[in-house]
């Protein structure tokens, strides 16, 4: 299902901060949806526009920050994203993967990631790498040279222009998961005996967690 | 081998090797609220799954709730979209039997205020909600932690946390806080110290004698911000403070059930020679009320500080958005707004607190608006009750219903473009509060008493 990883090949987009939460990539007025999509047009809603956001408006005649790497023609198509430290902090918001997913972005390279963000990640399919400094400054001058890097998941090697940049370390399982598309939920069933039979256990030892109440 | 808090809580509901390296961790509890359930929900309803234990499961909508005109319900609600997500929420837990303090209930409230106030979180347990300040409930010895959408569905659904463990970090604050300094401030130090990365990877056990003389809503505030440092876990151990405050609380166990529970509880601490990778130690008696000045929680000082120098980008976007000058006094800052409430500073205590600081006084003229939010229906009752809303009307305060309010802005309570805010919230990133503006992170005390200037005071000054 999401084969794209075994072998991607794309534009990078610099994002040269630090700390970048998920207010920021997408800010709390667009939580109000109950949907997965359509957050694409808003991600970074207050760093790419020069006016405040809304949701449902049209996003098309909006004032654009030009500034804004996301705003430039230079990184039009990019759709591997670099960051440096402790990307995607903040809140739990599933809707930060959500709309960089929706946007286009295939994968996310940074120095580090927020815990949470991390997993919210693997768990739609969205590739975060991370690496270290040198490596990401190496990243920003391609970025500024409008070169492709490659990735490659299985043998997990980032290249340019058929060069080995670096290699990347990933959790094998996760690496799986990303690959096949596995169903987290069902894997977890395949436990369900284990869980009934710990409810027993725990259930003698400490009756009032399932206590139910009204 | 000797064992940490966290270590005891994971093996006791640790139920199996998923045999990829990861495990499944039961669930105890799982709080819902509207903004990021829905598309769980959906999920779950879409592979045609069930629900694996319904009582687990306890909703409240607090993020989008307008905090006027709440006697409306629903109604009061102007956002459509909001109040969409709300009626959700609604729905959801009516078609699947789940127990929601919905909007009209005196229990409804911010989940992190209305768990540990209704005896839903209990020590001992695993507690997890689709929020990050789930961290706040460690205060009372129960290992919790806020979880993405897609792990809310995997929860519904399997009563189950697909997990790592974490690795075990340890806080202890020595000496004693001075008269006016907080749990707020101690909190925001060690986010100063440790920066916002500092604790991304780990479970933070607070200790030493400022946390074993803190009340347990003190705790939840200093848990509270574990994430702000990294950690999705922070951890206090239960002890007779946590025993008193979780007594007869309306979900707490009652009877031999009670006794069987405390014999367990007891042994919610870490074990003496238990390892902890990392500790950090800092001097409570040495703490001045914090402030913070730009837009990560790691950038904060103390209140007598200075703007510090933009030697890095980061400063330097801060700065700018911030609109300040490097080598600024704090106590020059001008505010135009004042927040008190959110899930860190919400709590009767702080109300208590903050109600002192301003009695018998009003705030100045230069604060447009200044707004006091309880975290829960319960809180606010209390908080008449004792006559607290009397006392911030008559100093200038707007009192208002319960609710996430401006600490996130996605109600009407919000920050102008350009104004500086003092609130006793969370976070500071850009345009948390609103389109453009400026938070500072403060005490409950701090704010209060920088209403009454309409700049930043060291409160200290006042105790
Ligand atoms: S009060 Fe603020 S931090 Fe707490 S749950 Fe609500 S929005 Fe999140």
């Amino acid at each position: 299902m999401k084969n794209q990883y075994i072998f991607h090949s794309g534009k990078i987009l610099p994002l040269s901060r630090d700390n970048v939460d998920t207010d920021q990539i997408i800010p709390k007025q667009f939580l109000k949806s109950i949907k997965k999509s359509g957050f694409g047009p808003n991600l970074f809603d207050a760093w790419r526009y020069e006016d405040e956001g809304y949701p449902g408006q049209d996003n098309d005649n909006r004032p654009k920050n030009d500034g804004f790497v996301l705003n430039q023609d230079k990184y039009k198509g990019a759709d591997i994203l670099i960051s440096k430290k402790n990307f995607g902090c903040g809140s739990s918001r599933e809707h930060a993967v959500w709309s960089l997913m929706d946007y286009g972005f295939k994968v996310l390279i940074a120095e580090s990631f927020a815990d949470i963000f991390y997993n919210n990640c693997f768990n739609n399919g969205l590739l975060p790498v991370q690496l270290p400094e040198e490596v990401i400054s190496q990243l920003f001058i391609l970025s500024e040279e409008s070169k492709e890097i490659e990735i490659d998941l299985i043998e997990q090697i980032i290249s340019c222009e058929g060069n080995k940049l670096t290699s990347f370390d990933i959790d094998p399982f996760r690496k799986q998961c990303i690959l096949e598309g596995l169903d987290e939920i069902g894997l977890s069933l395949k436990h369900a005996d284990a869980i009934k039979e710990y409810e027993l256990n725990r259930a003698k030892e400490a009756p009032w967690i399932f206590n139910t109440y009204e | 081998m000797p064992k940490t808090l966290y270590d005891k809580l994971w093996n006791s509901h640790e139920v199996s090797e998923r045999g990829d390296g990861t495990f499944l961790l039961y669930i105890d509890r799982h709080l819902i609220h509207e903004v990021t359930s829905p598309q769980a929900f959906e999920g779950l309803k879409i592979a045609g799954r069930q629900l694996w234990r319904i009582s687990s499961n306890i909703a409240t909508p607090d993020h989008n709730v307008p905090t006027t005109d709440r006697e409306k319900g629903i109604e009061g609600i102007q956002d459509e979209v909001a109040k969409l997500q709300v009626t959700t929420l609604d729905k959801n837990c009516s078609d699947l039997g789940i127990l929601q303090f919905d909007i009209l209930d005196k229990r409804q409230g911010i989940v992190h205020v209305v768990g540990p106030e209704q005896g839903v979180t209990l020590p001992g347990m695993t507690l997890v909600c689709g929020d990050s300040h789930t961290s706040t409930h460690g205060a009372l010895a129960t290992l919790a932690m806020g979880i993405g959408t897609s792990e809310v569905e995997h929860v519904l659904a399997t009563q189950c946390l697909k997990a790592s463990k974490l690795r075990n970090m340890k806080v202890v604050i020595d000496g004693e806080l001075s008269p006016g300094v907080t749990p707020k401030d101690v909190t925001l130090a060690v986010i100063g110290k440790i920066g916002t990365a500092g604790g991304t990877g780990f479970a933070i056990e607070y200790s030493g004698p400022v946390i074993e003389s803190m009340s347990v809503e003190g705790r939840m505030t200093v848990c509270n911000m574990s994430i702000e440092a990294g950690a999705r876990v922070g951890l206090v151990a239960f002890d007779k403070i946590t025993e008193e405050y979780v007594k007869n609380r309306p979900f707490t166990p009652k009877g031999d059930e009670w006794e069987l529970a405390l014999s367990q509880w007891k042994e919610l601490k870490s074990d003496d020679d238990a390892h902890f990778e990392e500790i950090i130690y800092m001097d409570g008696s040495a703490l001045k009320p914090q402030v913070t000045w730009g837009t990560s929680p790691e950038m904060v000082i103390d209140v007598d500080g200075k703007i510090p120098e933009p030697n890095s980008e980061s400063i330097q976007h801060a700065l700018e958005y911030m609109n300040l000058e490097a080598g600024m006094k704090i106590s020059d800052i001008k505010l135009d707004q004042v927040f008190i409430g959110s899930c860190t500073n919400s709590r009767i205590e702080d109300l208590r607190l903050a109600a002192k600081v301003v009695e018998g006084k009003k705030i100045s003229s230069d604060i447009k608006r200044a707004i006091v939010v309880p975290g829960s229906g319960l809180v606010a009752e209390q908080a008449t009750q004792e006559g607290l809303d009397k006392i911030f009307i008559e100093s200038g305060f707007e009192w208002r219903a319960p609710g996430c309010s401006m600490c996130l802005a996605m109600n009407p309570d919000q920050l102008g473009d350009g104004e500086h805010c003092a609130s006793t919230s969370n976070r500071n990133f850009e345009g948390r509060q609103g389109y453009g503006g400026r938070t500072h992170l403060v005490s409950p005390a701090t704010a209060a008493a920088s209403a009454i200037e309409g700049r930043f005071v060291d409160v200290r000054e006042l105790f």
